[in-house]
C-alpha cells in the first residue's frame, strides 16, 4: 500500500521525451512494424476451461493499450497460438512464437508442467514469458516474471487463517497428482509440523488423478476424519475441472462448511460457473483478487470485460487479473527502457510498481515475482465469493520455500551485479542449474 | 403485513417453560386478537413506531465489519423479545438481509437476474425491485453460520411444523449447553413425535457425560452419530474411572458396528463406480463385442448424449427434472442418428478391417469434439441436478447412500434388462446374433444383413447417449467427457469377454467394486493401475474374458 505512487517523474518525463525523438529520428519504418505479443493458452483440450479466457484477456489488454496510441508510437499485434493442453506442444509453440514469429513477449500458460516444458525454449531463444497463475515456487528464471502468487502469497496465509481464526486443528491437503499441489502439500506439511505442532495422524494427504470423477471414498474419508472431536478443514489443490464433482460429492454427502470448510488454492469464479453453488456457500478460496473487490479500479476491469465478451454474466477472475498487472508492468518497462529489446526491458522492469485491481500497487521484485494482498474469500450462492479476511498489506513473492529443506538458504536477484535465480546464502554462491536440481532431488525425497 | 409464522413464540420466551406457553398459546392470541380490535388504532401506531425503533437498532448493530460484532448483535437478536427475530435471522443465514442505499433493511425474496423483489425487514410491506447495485449484502462467516442455526434451531423446537422440529433436533445434537438443557428436558416431556424425542434424549446425555454422569452412557449406547461417538472417546479418557470403563466399552461397540456399515459404504461405493463403467461399456458391448466395430467414437456418442441432457435442459428453463426424463428417449435419439451415420458414412466400407476401422473412427472422435467445441463451446456446460436427485439417503447415522449415484444404479439395471430383453426377445435380437454367429448362413436365409448392422450401430450408440444422459449427472459435460470413459468401456468388455452382455455387467460391477475396495489405502491413482494391471495378467490367463463365447461361433 505504500509503494511510490507518482509514475511520471521529472526524470522519467525527459526520458519519454529522449525516446520520442529517438523514435522520430529513427524513421517512420518503426512506428509501421508493430510490437509483436505471444499469447501461448489453450484453446482446447483439458485446460481450455481457464486458459482461453486470458487469451481473450490479452487480446483485450492490447487492444485498449491501442486505443491509447501503442507503445512507443508502435501498434501492438496479437500472435496467438494453441498449444492444445499438450505440454510438449507448449514447448513448439513457444519456440515458433520466438524464433519464427520474432515476438517480444509472450504471456501464457498456466499448469506449472507446461512451464517447465517451455523454460529451456525461453531461457534458450532468451524470450520474455509472463507467467499468471499461482504456483508452487520452487523456481526462478532469467526468463519468466511470475505474475500468480507463490506459495507465501496463497498457501501460507490461507493457513495461518484457518489456525488462527477458525481454528483448524486437522488437515486434508488433497490435491491433483502433479507438481504444483504435490510441492505445496509438501511445503504446507512442513510449515503445518514445525510452525503449530500438528501431529502426523492430523495430516491426511490424498491425490487424484487430472479429471477425477469419482469422489464417494474420498468425500466420505473426509468425512471421517473430520468426525473425530477435531476442528478439520480440507486444504484443496485439486485443479481444472474435477472440481465440480469434487464439490457435488460434498455436497450430497452433506459436509456443510460450518462443520468441515474447504479452503481452495484453484477454484476461481470462472471455475464456479460449472456449478449450482447453494450447497457449497461457506466453503473457502484463497486468492490474490475477487471479481467481488470493492474498487472503482475493479468495477472498471469488469465493465471493459463484459463489453468486451459481448456476455452480461461473464465473470473475471484472478490469473485475469494477473495478467492485467503483467501486461501494464510490461509496457510500463517497455517505456522506461525506450525499447521492446528482451535484455533492457529485463533490467527496466525490475521495480516498477502498477495499479492492482484491489485498490493497491504490485512491484515487480528482484527475484521477478511481485508483491500482491493475500484475501481469503467464502463461496456465496450466486458463484461469487465474499472476503471475510485480507492480509493488512500486500506480500512480496518468495520464489525459494523457507519451510524446505533444500531451498530454506536460496535467493533469487536478477539485479546486476548478481544476476542469479538461486544465489545460496550460507555457502555465498550462485548455484546455477545445479542448485536448482539439488533443491528438487531434495524435494523428490 | 406480511403473514409471519403465528402462534410463534420470541427466542428468549423459547428458552422458558414450555408447557406453559403452550397451554397459554390460544388465549394469549385470543387477547392480542382483543386488544388489536378494542385499541384505538393511534396508540397501536405509537407502539409500532417504538417497537421499530428498537428494532432498526437491532439491525444496525449487524451492519459492521467485524464479525465478532455482528455475533454480538445476533446475541441481542435473540435475547429481544421481538417476534420477527427468527424471520431475520433466516434472511441473515440466507445472505437476504440486505441494506438498501437509503439506509432501509430490506429482504430479498428473490436473487436471480439484475433487479430483486425486496420486502421491508421491519413492516414486512413489499417494496417492489431494486437493483442489486443499490443493496448491499449484510455478509456473515462460517462461525456466524453455526451460531445462526444454532439460535434457529432452538426456537424451531416449538415450531408446529413436525419436520422444523426435527431438523431443529438433529442441529442441537452436540450443542446442548447447561444453559439449554433444562427448557431441551421440557420438551421431551411434551413433544410427540419419537424421531424428535429420540435426537433430544441423545443431545441432553451427552451433555449429561460431559457433566460426568455415567448412566448418560447407557443411553448413547448403540449410537452410530459422529457427535455420540466423540462425546464417548472423550469420556473414555476421562479421570473417573468407572465413567472411563462404561464409556470405553461402549465406544468399542460402536466401532465394531462402525466396521460393518464401512463395510457397506464402500460396497455401495463400488456398485456405484460399476453401474457407470456398465453403462458406458454396455453400447460399447453391442457394437464391439457382437458386431465386432472397434468404435473409437463410442466416448463421443456418449458426450452427445449428455449435451442431449443439457439442450433439453436449455429448451425447458426451470423444469431440470422433467427435461432431464425428456432427455432420456432424445439421447437415444440423437446418438442412434449420429451412430447410422457413422455406419454408413465410414464403418460399412471398411467391413473386416478392424485397423482401418479403429483409425476412421478415432478420427470421427477428433471431428465430433471439435464439432462441439465450435458449434457450442470448448467450456463445460452446466446440466443442472433435479432437487429429487440431490443429498443421500440416511440409512443410519453411519450410513448415507447418494441419491444421484442410486438413481443411476438403478437406470443401469433397467438399461441392462431391457437391451437384453431386445437381444433375446424380439427379432432384431434374433436377427442380430444370426448375423454375427454365420452372415453369409443368414442372408440366404433371407435376413437383411445390411439393415441388420445399421439397427446394431443404432442400438449400440442409442445405448451409448443414453449413458451420456445418465454421466451428465454425476460429472462435466464437456468435450472431453467422452475421451475419459472410452479406455474403461473397451477394459470393461474385454475384461467381460467380447459378445457377452452379462459379462458386461459382472465385469462392470466386479471392477467398480476392488477400485473402490483398493482405493482407501493405494489412493485413487494407484488403484487405477492396480486394476488396469490385474486385467493385463487376467487377460494373459485367460484370452477370452470372464465369460468367453463357446461353440463355432466363438471361432468365426
Amino acid at each position: 500500500m505504500n509503494a511510490p505512487k507518482a509514475s511520471f517523474t521529472p526524470r522519467r518525463l525527459v526520458a519519454a521525451m529522449l525516446t520520442a525523438g529517438t523514435l522520430a529520428g529513427a524513421g517512420q519504418a518503426l512506428a509501421d512494424d508493430p510490437i509483436k505479443v505471444g499469447i501461448l493458452h489453450s484453446l482446447s483440450g483439458t485446460m481450455a476451461i481457464s486458459e482461453t479466457v486470458l487469451k481473450d484477456t490479452v487480446e483485450m489488454l492490447i487492444e485498449q493499450q491501442n486505443e491509447q496510441g501503442g507503445l512507443l508510437g508502435r501498434e501492438l499485434e496479437a500472435v496467438v497460438v494453441d498449444p492444445a493442453s499438450n505440454w510438449p506442444l507448449f514447448a513448439e509453440r513457444a519456440r515458433e512464437l520466438l524464433a519464427q514469429e520474432e515476438v517480444d513477449v509472450v504471456f501464457g500458460n498456466w499448469t506449472s508442467v507446461s512451464r517447465k516444458a517451455v523454460l529451456p525454449v525461453f531461457e534458450e531463444l532468451n524470450g520474455l514469458l509472463f507467467y499468471p497463475v499461482q504456483y508452487e515456487g520452487e523456481e526462478s528464471s532469467e526468463n519468466v516474471f511470475y505474475t500468480g502468487a507463490a506459495p507465501n502469497q496463497q498457501s501460507i496465509p490461507a493457513v495461518n487463517y484457518l489456525h488462527d481464526q477458525v481454528g483448524v486443528e486437522r488437515w486434508v491437503l488433497a490435491g491433483t497428482d502433479y507438481v504444483f499441489p504435490r510441492t505445496t502439500n509438501r511445503i504446507l506439511e512442513a510449515y503445518l509440523q514445525d510452525e503449530f505442532g500438528v501431529a502426523d495422524e492430523d495430516i491426511m494427504v490424498n491425490y487424484t488423478p487430472f479429471g477425477h470423477s469419482d469422489w464417494q471414498n474420498i468425500v466420505s474419508d473426509i468425512r471421517r476424519f473430520g468426525s473425530e472431536g477435531k476442528k478439520t478443514a480440507v486444504v484443496s489443490t485439486i485443479n481444472g475441472d474435477a472440481n465440480v464433482p469434487f464439490y457435488t460429492e460434498l455436497a450430497n454427502q452433506g459436509v456443510d462448511a460450518a462443520d468441515i470448510p474447504v479452503v481452495a488454492f484453484s477454484v476461481g469464479e470462472q471455475e464456479l460457473t460449472g456449478i449450482d453453488t447453494a450447497p457449497l456457500v461457506g466453503h473457502l478460496a484463497a486468492w490474490n483478487y475477487f471479481m467481488s473487490v470493492d474498487t472503482d479500479e475493479n468495477y472498471d476491469f469488469i465493465d471493459a470485460w463484459i463489453d468486451y465478451t459481448g456476455d452480461e454474466e461473464a465473470v473475471t477472475n484472478d490469473p485475469m487479473e494477473a495478467h492485467y498487472i503483467g501486461f501494464n508492468m510490461w509496457a510500463e518497462a517497455v517505456r522506461k527502457a525506450g525499447t521492446t529489446d528482451v535484455d533492457a526491458v529485463k533490467d527496466a522492469i525490475i521495480g516498477v510498481t502498477v495499479p492492482n485491481l484491489t485498490g493497491g500497487y504490485a512491484a515487480m521484485m528482484p527475484n521477478h515475482h511481485i508483491t500482491k494482498p493475500v484475501l481469503i474469500g467464502e463461496i456465496q450462492d450466486n458463484g461469487q465469493f465474499d472476503i471475510v479476511w485480507q492480509t493488512p498489506s500486500t506480500v512480496a513473492g518468495d520464489a525459494w520455500s523457507d519451510y524446505l529443506p533444500g531451498s530454506r538458504d536460496l535467493i533469487a536477484d536478477w539485479r546486476a551485479p548478481m544476476r542469479c535465480g538461486n544465489f545460496n546464502v550460507s555457502t555465498g554462491s550462485c548455484g546455477g542449474s545445479t542448485a536448482a536440481e539439488e533443491a528438487e532431488a531434495a524435494l523428490a525425497e | 403485513m406480511r403473514n409471519f409464522p403465528w402462534p410463534w413464540p420470541t427466542l428468549a420466551e423459547a428458552g422458558r417453560c414450555h408447557a406453559q406457553w403452550r397451554a397459554r398459546r390460544w388465549p394469549q392470541t385470543l387477547l392480542l386478537a382483543l386488544l388489536m380490535l378494542i385499541l384505538p388504532p393511534a396508540i397501536a401506531h405509537a407502539q409500532d413506531a417504538e417497537r421499530d425503533t428498537a428494532a432498526l437498532e437491532l439491525l444496525e448493530a449487524l451492519d459492521v465489519d467485524s464479525f465478532p460484532a455482528k455475533g454480538e448483535a445476533i446475541d441481542a437478536i435473540v435475547a429481544s423479545e421481538d417476534d420477527r427475530a427468527r424471520y431475520w435471522l433466516q434472511s441473515l443465514l440466507d445472505g437476504r438481509l440486505q441494506r438498501a442505499d437509503d439506509g432501509r433493511f430490506v429482504v430479498v425474496l428473490d436473487n436471480t437476474g439484475r433487479d430483486w423483489p425486496v420486502e421491508d425487514a421491519l413492516s414486512g410491506e413489499a417494496l417492489g425491485e431494486m437493483s442489486r447495485r443499490e443493496l448491499d449484502r449484510i455478509g456473515i462467516n462460517n462461525a456466524l453460520r453455526n451460531q445462526l442455526r444454532i439460535a434457529i434451531a432452538v426456537v424451531d423446537l416449538y415450531a408446529a411444523d413436525l419436520e422444523l422440529r426435527r431438523a431443529s433436533a438433529e442441529r442441537l445434537l452436540g450443542e446442548v449447553d447447561a444453559e439449554l438443557a433444562e427448557p431441551i428436558a421440557a420438551v421431551i416431556e411434551e413433544e410427540s413425535d419419537s424421531r424428535v424425542r429420540q435426537r433430544l434424549t441423545l443431545a441432553l446425555a451427552i451433555h449429561r457425560l460431559e457433566q460426568g454422569e455415567v448412566e448418560a452412557v447407557e443411553t448413547l449406547q448403540g449410537s452410530l452419530h459422529s457427535r455420540v461417538r466423540v462425546a464417548l472417546n472423550r469420556a473414555a479418557s476421562s479421570d473417573d474411572p468407572l465413567l472411563a470403563a462404561a464409556a470405553q466399552e461402549a465406544v468399542n461397540s460402536i466401532e465394531q458396528n462402525l466396521r460393518i456399515n464401512r463395510g457397506l459404504e464402500t460396497l455401495y461405493f463400488g456398485l456405484s463406480l460399476g453401474s457407470v463403467l456398465v453403462l458406458a461399456a454396455i453400447g460399447l458391448a453391442i457394437t464391439f463385442g457382437v458386431m465386432g466395430v472397434i468404435n473409437m467414437a463410442h466416448g463421443e456418442l456418449i458426450m452427445l448424449g449428455a449435451y442431449t441432457t443439457w439442450a433439453m435442459q436449455q429448451l425447458l428453463p426451470g423444469q431440470p427434472g422433467l427435461a432431464l426424463i425428456l432427455a432420456i428417449p432424445a439421447g437415444f435419439m440423437v446418438a442412434a442418428l449420429a451412430g447410422i451415420a457413422i455406419e454408413r458414412g465410414v464403418i460399412q466400407f471398411l467391413k473386416g478391417r478392424p485397423l482401418e476401422t479403429l483409425l476412421a473412427t478415432f478420427g470421427i472422435s477428433l471431428i465430433l469434439q471439435q464439432l462441439v467445441r465450435t458449434a457450442i463451446s470448448p467450456q463445460n456446460r452446466t446440466v443442472v441436478t433435479p432437487e429429487w436427485m440431490s443429498g443421500s439417503l440416511v440409512v443410519n447415522d453411519a450410513l448415507s447412500l447418494t441419491l444421484n449415484r442410486m438413481y443411476v444404479l438403478g437406470f443401469t439395471l433397467v438399461v441392462f434388462a431391457a437391451l437384453m430383453l431386445i437381444m433375446r426377445r424380439t427379432r432384431l435380437g434374433l436377427e442380430v446374433r444370426a448375423v454375427t454367429q454365420n452372415r453369409a448362413m443368414a442372408r440366404s436365409m433371407g435376413i437383411r444383413a445390411t439393415r441388420v448392422d445399421i439397427m446394431t450401430f443404432a442400438l449400440g450408440s442409442g445405448v451409448a447417449g443414453l449413458a451420456g444422459v445418465a454421466l451428465s449427472q454425476l460429472t462435466n459435460v464437456g468435450p472431453n467427457l467422452g475421451q475419459n470413459y472410452i479406455i474403461d468401456s473397451f477394459m470393461v468388455v474385454v475384461f467381460g469377454g467380447v459378445g457377452n452382455l452379462w459379462g458386461t455387467l459382472v465385469a462392470g460391477l466386479s471392477l467398480g467394486v476392488i477400485n473402490q475396495i483398493l482405493e482407501p489405502w493405494a489412493g485413487a491413482v494407484l488403484a487405477k493401475i492396480i486394476v488396469l494391471v490385474f486385467i493385463i495378467l487376467f487377460i494373459q490367463k485367460r484370452p477370452r474374458g470372464l465369460f468367453p463365447q463357446k461353440g463355432r461361433a466363438a471361432e468365426g
